[in-house]
């Protein structure tokens, strides 16, 4: 499995407030390295976030998003204590998830 | 005439006043859009990589690097990056955090020095163990003020041979590193330079690193930012972990006594 | 009593004078940490930066203030190296001398051998009305020819800054170009041209 997401989801008013750092290369796949050769196209497909097995987010990334990327986002519906599993599935079958509990 | 006098400076005053926004509001747009960004550090990631490092045992001694002294006794992490570099007793030399990392790798978990420093600037599929170790260390003195000492004769030494290096013009440029940090509010193309020997600018600068480099998709640390100095000061390459290294980041560590460590940062 | 004065007095000599041999040199310490701690790459080598020329030594020394007869004497001894161009002619094409001052690199340790060294002069110099990334380290040379004129007298003071700009100020900051073979006479007339040719951008 990759490297792990730093996760923080924190209730503010009715809205969860979440907060995801991911550790990947996101290669588009475009980019030749010093010898002119091109660097394989590596980089998240889909990731989709669940609350309590809800889907909460659901998203299509590509060559688009830079190395490293950092999400975020916003939801109803959450409590305190409550379960949030985020998932990403990239190009060459690599996948990850990762939990966090709404504080 | 007193009034044409009065409106025509206003007039001009107007006039003048958006070309000298221009120039300030780049450097102003630049840090809001830090301050944007930093709460979305990927440096936290390897913070994370380096707490997993520093905890897990590796062969051939099998053992973490929990026993490793930073200065401040085996194991001992909070407050230990705001005192490097320091004298060592057991090695009877002064040490920065990267040279006391591969001495515990190697005396404590048996690498060869060879292993303890391979990838120590990590690339594209090439991460370095020591960049994950230190940006975990260092966040273990985040809010600390810094607070080298200079007491021991060779702490001392180490920051005089820093300071003799600092002022020490060579090569084809005549560079050295007072030539571009030792003025106030100067640039070089548009990248703001700072003054370390001007106490509040070493304290705010010497607190931004290691960071996360965004321009890198690294964890940099202060080698590194020395390393990529001396090269275009047209010098030959520094060793990693040298003692004329450590000697400079004494030298920039005591100038910036007092400030408050933020690290890991993020920068271009 | 006199006895222990005397005693006193001797132990103060010998201190003294151990504390004197003693004296940690710490120049010539970091001196020999340079050749043990630098790795020759590519043109930077350490041969190079170990061996300091007289300009660079005193100037590292006295890299605060100097006086008045110190500063004459670097000031004479650069001046001295001045080469001026072989067939009299100052100008080159200042399209030429922009690509010399946006061009960065040369003699860097990630530099080829022999490659085309660049002035950098953006770096540190403000020059076209259109080039907003300069820098301020040295003054703006905006509007360069406009201001100073076309005449011999502009030229050959010139050339001779940009040759070697110690000839005018003691330990400046600027790098001597044409003395430390970083840029060639072609070169150099480039950026003469690019600095004074009436239809170049700096002059708009």
């Amino acid at each position: 499995m990759a490297d792990p997401m730093r996760i923080r989801a924190v209730l503010s008013g009715d809205k969860v407030d979440v907060k995801v750092l991911i550790r990947h290369d996101m290669e588009t796949g475009l980019r030749k390295d010093a010898n002119g050769k091109i660097i394989p196209a590596h980089f998240i497909q889909t990731l989709t976030a669940k609350y309590e097995d809800k889907t909460v987010l659901d998203t299509v990334m590509g060559i688009a998003v830079s190395k490293d990327p950092f999400l975020s986002f916003k939801f109803k519906g959450g409590v305190k204590g409550g379960k949030l599993v985020v998932s990403w599935v990239d190009n060459l079958g690599d996948t990850r998830t990762d939990t966090a509990i709404v504080s | 005439m007193k009034l044409i006098m009065k409106y025509s400076l206003t007039i001009l005053a107007i006039l003048v006043a958006p070309c000298v926004l221009a120039e300030g509001s780049s450097s102003d747009e630049i840090a809001k859009y830090r301050e944007l960004l930093a709460d979305g550090n990927p440096a936290e990631l390897w913070e994370m990589r380096g707490e997993e490092l520093w905890k897990k045992k590796v062969s051939p001694n099998n053992v973490s690097l929990e026993r490793c002294d930073l200065g401040k006794g085996p194991g001992v992490l909070k407050g230990a990056y705001v005192e490097l570099p320091r004298y060592f007793e057991d090695v009877n030399k002064v040490m920065d955090l990267e040279q006391r990392l591969i001495f515990c790798r190697t005396s404590i978990q048996g690498l060869s020095y060879e292993q303890a420093v391979s990838s120590h600037f990590g690339s594209v599929g090439n991460p370095s163990d020591i960049e994950a170790l230190v940006a975990y260390i260092t966040s273990e003195s985040k809010g600390m003020k810094m607070a080298v000492s200079i007491k021991h004769p060779k702490e001392m030494e180490a920051y005089e041979i820093g300071k003799n290096f600092f002022y020490y013009r060579a090569g084809t440029h005549d560079f050295s590193c007072a030539t571009c940090h030792s003025s106030d509010k100067k640039r070089i193309r548009l990248q703001e330079l700072s003054n370390l020997l001007n106490k509040k600018d070493a304290q705010k600068t010497y607190a931004t690193w290691p960071a996360y480099r965004v321009s890198q998709g690294e964890v940099r640390t202060m080698q590194h930012r020395l390393s990529d100095c001396l090269r275009q000061q047209r010098f030959p390459e520094p060793k990693y972990a040298s003692t004329t290294m450590t000697a400079l980041i004494m030298f920039m560590a005591k100038n910036a006594e007092g400030g408050v460590f933020d690290g890991p940062a993020l920068k271009r | 009593m006199k006895k222990i004065i005397i005693t006193l007095f001797i132990s103060l000599i010998v201190t003294g004078c151990v504390t004197a041999t003693i004296q940690p040199d710490y120049a010539k310490a970091m001196l020999e940490l340079l050749n043990k701690d630098f790795v020759s790459k590519g043109p930077a080598t350490v041969e190079r930066i170990v061996n300091q020329d007289s300009v660079q030594h005193f100037c590292s020394i006295y890299n605060k203030s100097r006086s008045e007869e110190m500063s004459e004497q670097i000031t004479a001894s650069q001046l001295k190296t001045i080469k001026y161009p072989s067939d009299e002619n100052y100008i080159g094409n200042w399209e030429e001398g922009e690509k010399i001052a946006q061009n960065g690199r040369g003699f860097q340790s990630s530099d080829p051998l022999g490659g085309v060294n660049g002035g950098n002069c953006y770096a540190c110099h403000r020059i076209t009305k259109n080039e907003i990334s300069y820098g301020d380290i040295g003054p703006s040379l905006y509007n360069y020819g406009k201001k100073h004129g076309n005449n011999e007298k502009v030229y050959k003071y010139t050339w001779a800054k940009i040759y070697n700009s110690q000839a005018f100020t003691a330990c400046s900051d600027m790098p001597r170009f044409g003395h430390a073979g970083i840029l060639n006479e072609k070169q150099i007339k480039d950026v003469m041209a690019l600095l004074l040719d009436p239809k170049s951008p700096t002059n708009q």
